[in-house]
């Protein structure tokens, strides 16, 4: 009876066969054909950690770090093993209360999960640091994570330096070729940015492999694709970090800006934009408040007025003017002015001279006379050689581009204004084809629609002391291991004033700068032992204010250099607002060029001097009128909220809100920027509104 | 023919062709589980020593099996026929006391705690006594398997295990029931039967992967390409015509209410999402009545097609020649749910690549198409049938394990045979195999 069945025994094995058969299939397809599942896979189980080099260190002219990396601790948690934390002695330390801790803990579980690694508090203090490293062992979870942060050591140069930030979507958009990704840190204004590519080094990858609740379980083939970091380059800088930090001192409480080149090599010795910031301020923690209590300041902290902002420059301007005419033989250093306390060649009457006589062209610059200048832009503008004022304004335009002016110096920081040198078509556009040498005089003075950069104008001053030539301001004399990128090509190249210009002329200039100082507007900065030559500046300038255009107090100007013989320092300073050059610009250019060349500043008249610009207050009316306007709406919040904590304790006490009701607007002078962030945790929001005010107040009295 | 001496019962007769498969098998096992378990930050080998992990245990588990293989070998054959109806008698009994004893575990309540911590699972148990309860029935002199009444009681025999499972909700191992079937056709159960069975199973695959409305249509397409072919024969004989357009109704109707109604009134919620989920599909858990019922619990879960995916992506990230041993960053990753038991099969397709699976896969094969070797040269229909269910149940875990690690098979917990960790399995199918062993052995013995 079996045997008959037994052709089924070969049946059975076919079927065992072709089952295999299909598997078999699948395998194929699944093994060999699909390459997604590598990827899945890869993208499943691998994990590449981005190394992060050390950025580089800036260092100033004499070998000083003035940016710098150090260690800063997180505090981080695994939150599945926080059994048996003592959470009230953790909240002691850090400042918190235990409602605090478990949002916190909430918010890293939402975010990282609860088996991973989340940061619980970022960029500890030392002293918390020191609290906690003492007794992490009693709370099971919690490590101190070690991470680098940028420090700035002398709290100084914050718009030059810049800051480093994680980079956003727009940044991402933005540089999308070049590697980075969500969490990066890169430079995003100053120094910090425009040398990002020397300073951030080379990332490195490591490859590990995490499991299913993305643990890390050891390194993916024992490293043999991981790729080591490059730590970042250093730089060194032709800044002074010393007269950096006496700048920003004298800048205190005003608002303008200084720079000062070495005119040898177009190096940077400083640059000052007041009012300016502790850039510690924007490494710590509190970094996000602080960024919009400063871009909500009307004062505009962030912009740095050394290259960010373009001013008339006035009568410094004069000595541009000055040159060209010379050089154009309209003038002769013996030509003579005379000027009955006006310009009399247009028959306007502008502009106005303050002191009336004849002058010679020494003269002429000592004392700033505005006649004279006019009368030289207006004879240059006329030449008949030229056939028209159109051509006339072109030539006179070559002399002020090779002087640097009208276009971007290619200094080595980002956002760089180009300033503005007028030319014909401008004209042609507001006075018609027939538009002559008297529609625009206030050229002449430095007031019309010339703008220069502070750069630019301590830039001319260089190429004065220099006699006709300049290097590219910058802050970088050299980047250590190599100029790779050749970042720093552009300046080496020397560049030259329009090649007409005799050494005598910048001489006959240099003669009536000097006088200037010497016994001209600017006699008071004279500093005793020094050759100074410089020239003021007092630039009348307008503001909107409702809609109306007013005339606001002269911002004061002074372009200089020194010493007249081998020149070492340029310098050009702006005060808003501040009244005539002479007032403020100059005596600030002085202390400045005496504190580089002696390195302090020597005999009592003149330390006494320093205190005072130190403290005096200039901050511009209308910026003051902004503060108390946001001060005053500040208090009416601070008010309301009061009230409404009142009105919910039902308290009947109200002297605290009269106290705080008393602003007065015209009496508010500005609160220095510069202030101490309150390093406690604040956890009531009322009570933070509270203390600023009582610190706003503590500076107002 | 061969006298039998007393001294050297165990190894006379004994085919090591199969001993020798059964411990490589064994081995490739202990070391697949070794690579699930591995870490590289521990000493593994104290870990070893230690016994707490799955590998030793199952080492362990290896061990006490072999004394279980020197047992049975030691036996004389004639008990096994013998204790036939008594050992299924009482695995029945087994499966019936395990809805008094049972403990849940992974969701399914069909396990018996033996102590040390130790689980037997009478299921799993009860195959063999199956097997030798149906070898017996079909040895019996008075039954002749060309009558339906035989071929009814045979199924009989096989399905009353598989019901009970599926009351424990074991769907995987009353699968393995069908198995018998393949016994049942070489002993002569119809043709038909089986072609029929996997027609319909196949169709059931088909309703599922395929969009309804094509199934329909190509199913029409069929039948009337089917009834062009034979349109002269279609003249002839009326019954045919009928025959195709009956044959054609049930397919449509099958396809269109039938399945759908297993899966929304007869089947859990889980397990038709299970199924759906295989064939990358979201199933309605709102369509189903069973659920609507127990509302209350819970809401419609997603699709938890995640283990085939991580299954999928294990065995396909392999490639060619896989990762190599204790390479698999899927394997270590833990990404494969169950990995040391139903999916064992993962670490190896990840580590050791296609080659490594066509190398394991015709470990296998060999040792189905031995045992359908050893079968045929029985000389009693009991060791036969005997064979021939060992084979089918071996060549049936083996097929749904790989399928459905690999997507082509619903989920359904089965283990692979010898391979996977659990030591109710590594028993079952050592019993199995040596029992077959020794009847082997015994060949020369006419048994009844």
């Amino acid at each position: 009876m079996p045997v008959f069945n037994q052709s089924r025994g070969r049946v059975v094995q076919i079927i065992f066969a072709s089952v295999f058969f299909v598997i078999v299939c699948q395998l194929i397809n699944l093994q060999l054909f699909s390459a997604k599942y590598k990827q899945a896979a890869e993208s499943n189980a691998l994990f590449r950690k981005i190394i992060y080099p050390d950025r580089g260190i800036i260092f100033d002219r004499k070998q000083r770090a003035i940016l710098e990396n150090i260690n800063s601790y997180d505090l981080v948690v695994v939150p599945a093993e926080t059994k048996g934390v003592d959470t009230f002695s953790l909240c002691t330390l850090l400042n918190i209360d235990t409602i605090e801790y478990k949002r916190r803990m909430r918010d890293i579980i939402i975010k990282t999960g609860n088996v991973r690694t989340g940061v619980f508090e970022a960029l500890l203090t030392p002293e918390m640091y020191a609290h906690l490293n003492e007794n992490i062992y009693k709370f099971p979870g919690f490590d101190l994570s070690l991470r680098t942060v940028r420090s700035y050591p002398y709290s100084v140069a914050a718009h030059v330096l810049g800051y480093t930030a994680e980079v956003d979507t727009s940044f991402l958009r933005k540089h999308k070729d070049e590697g980075y990704q969500m969490g990066d840190y890169a430079g995003y204004t100053g120094l910090e940015r425009y040398y990002e590519k020397v300073l951030m080094g080379q990332r490195g990858v490591k490859n590990y492999i995490r499991d299913n609740k993305s643990r890390i379980q050891g390194d993916y083939e024992k490293g043999m694709y991981d790729t080591a970091a490059v730590a970042g380059k250093n730089i060194h800088l032709s800044l002074d970090v010393e007269l950096q930090k006496m700048g920003e001192q004298l800048m205190a409480n005003k608002v303008g800006s200084i720079v000062a080149i070495d005119p040898k090599t177009g190096g940077i010795l400083c640059m000052v934009s007041a009012p300016t910031y502790d850039p510690n301020y924007l490494t710590g923690n509190q970094r996000k408040r602080h960024i919009a209590e400063m871009i909500l300041d009307p004062r505009k902290p962030f912009n740095n007025r050394g290259l960010g902002t373009t001013y008339s420059p006035g009568s410094t301007f004069k000595t541009v003017v000055g040159i060209v005419g010379l050089t154009e033989g309209v003038i002769t250093e013996r030509t003579t002015v005379t000027c009955p306390g006006y310009f009399t060649g247009c028959g306007t009457g502008k502009p106005k001279c303050l002191d009336k006589g004849t002058f010679s062209f020494k003269e002429a610059v000592a004392h700033s006379d505005n006649t004279y200048f006019s009368t030289v832009y207006k004879r240059t503008l006329d030449q008949s050689k030229y056939g028209g004022a159109d051509s006339a304004l072109n030539v006179f335009n070559q002399y002020a581009y090779s002087f640097g002016l009208g276009h971007r110096l290619g200094i080595d920081l980002p956002s760089e204004k180009k300033g503005n040198i007028p030319v014909s078509a401008d004209y042609r556009k507001i006075f018609g084809p027939k538009w002559y040498s008297c529609n625009v005089i206030s050229n002449a003075i430095g007031q019309g629609e010339v703008n220069t950069t502070l750069v630019q104008l301590a830039n001319v001053m260089a190429i004065i002391a220099n006699k006709g030539w300049y290097y590219t301001p910058h802050f970088v004399d050299s980047i250590e291991g190599g100029d790779e990128n050749k970042m720093l090509e552009p300046f080496t190249v020397k560049h030259y004033t329009d090649q007409r210009i005799p050494d005598s002329i910048f001489d006959a200039v240099q003669d009536g700068m000097q006088a200037v100082v010497e016994y001209g507007t600017a006699v008071a900065s004279r500093i005793p032992g020094i050759v100074m030559c410089g020239k003021t500046g007092t630039v009348e300038n307008y503001a909107k204010i409702n809609g109306r255009v007013e005339k606001q107090l002269d911002h004061s100007f002074f372009g200089g250099f020194a010493p007249r013989d081998n020149p070492r320092i340029a310098i050009a300073v702006i005060c808003e607002n501040a009244g005539q050059g002479a007032w403020n610009a100059a005596p600030i250019a002085s202390l400045m060029v005496e504190k580089y060349l002696r390195d302090s500043i020597t005999g009592q008249e003149r330390k006494e001097k320093l205190e005072e610009f130190k403290n005096k207050n200039l901050i511009p009316r209308l910026m003051r009128m902004q503060m108390a306007k946001m001060d005053s709406l500040k208090q009416i919040r601070i008010n309301q909220l009061i009230q409404q904590q009142k009105m919910n304790k039902e308290l009947n006490d109200s002297s605290d809100q009269e106290e705080n009701s008393e602003t007065d607007p015209k009496v508010i002078p500005s609160a220095p920027i510069k202030k101490q962030v309150p390093k406690k945790q604040i956890t009531n929001k009322a009570a933070v509104l509270v203390n600023e005010d009582k610190k706003y107040k503590k500076y107002n009295r | 023919m061969s006298s039998r001496n007393n001294q050297n019962t165990i190894s006379q007769g004994l085919d090591w062709t199969i001993i020798w498969l059964y411990a490589i098998l064994v081995s490739i096992g202990i070391l697949c589980i070794f690579m699930v378990e591995y870490r590289p930050d521990t000493n593994w080998f104290q870990s070893f020593l230690g016994g707490k992990t799955n590998y030793s245990k199952q080492l362990i588990f290896a061990g006490f099996c072999a004394i279980v293989a020197m047992f049975i070998l030691l036996t004389d054959s004639k008990l096994f026929t013998a204790f036939a109806n008594l050992l299924y008698g009482f695995g029945i009994l087994l499966m019936l006391a395990t809805f008094v004893l049972g403990k849940s575990i992974n969701g399914s309540k069909s396990w018996i705690p033996i102590g040390g911590g130790f689980n037997l699972q009478p299921a799993e148990v009860c195959k063999i006594f199956t097997a030798l309860a149906l070898a017996k029935f079909l040895s019996r002199q008075e039954t002749d398997f060309s009558k339906l009444k035989s071929q009814l009681l045979a199924g009989v025999i096989a399905s009353l295990p598989a019901v009970l499972s599926i009351m424990q909700h074991e769907l995987g191992l009353a699968l393995v029931y069908s198995a018998f079937l393949v016994a049942m056709y070489r002993e002569g159960l119809p043709a038909q039967i089986l072609i029929f069975g996997s027609s319909f199973a196949i169709l059931v695959i088909a309703t599922l992967v395929v969009e309804p409305n094509t199934l329909a249509l190509s199913l029409t397409a069929i039948a009337a390409f089917l009834l062009f072919l034979l349109r002269k024969q279609l003249k002839k004989t009326k019954g045919l015509l009928v025959l195709i357009i009956g044959i054609w109704l049930f397919c449509v109707g099958t396809q269109r209410f039938v399945v759908p109604y297993i899966f929304n009134n007869v089947l859990e919620c889980y397990q038709s999402t299970r199924i759906y989920s295989m064939v990358g599909k979201e199933y309605d858990c709102t369509k189903n009545k069973k659920s609507e019922k127990k509302a209350g619990e819970k809401a419609a879960r997603k699709p938890d097609d995640y283990n085939v995916r991580q299954s999928k992506i294990a065995i396909g990230s392999g490639g060619v020649t896989g990762k190599g041993f204790l390479k698999g960053t899927q394997t270590r990753g833990k990404y494969v749910p169950e990995q040391h038991t139903d999916f064992i099969f993962t670490s190896l397709g990840e580590a050791f690549g296609f080659i490594g699976c066509i190398a394991f896969l015709s470990i296998y094969l060999f040792l189905l198409f031995r045992i359908v070797k050893m079968a045929e040269r029985q000389r009693s229909t009991f060791s036969r049938v005997y064979a021939y269910s060992v084979a089918s149940i071996i060549f049936f875990h083996i097929a749904v394990n790989v399928s459905m690690t690999i997507g082509l098979f619903p989920i359904v917990g089965i283990p692979l045979p010898l391979i996977s960790y659990g030591g109710s399995s590594l028993l079952t199918f050592t019993i199995l195999i040596f029992i077959l062993l020794r009847l082997d052995a015994d060949r020369q013995m006419v048994l009844r």
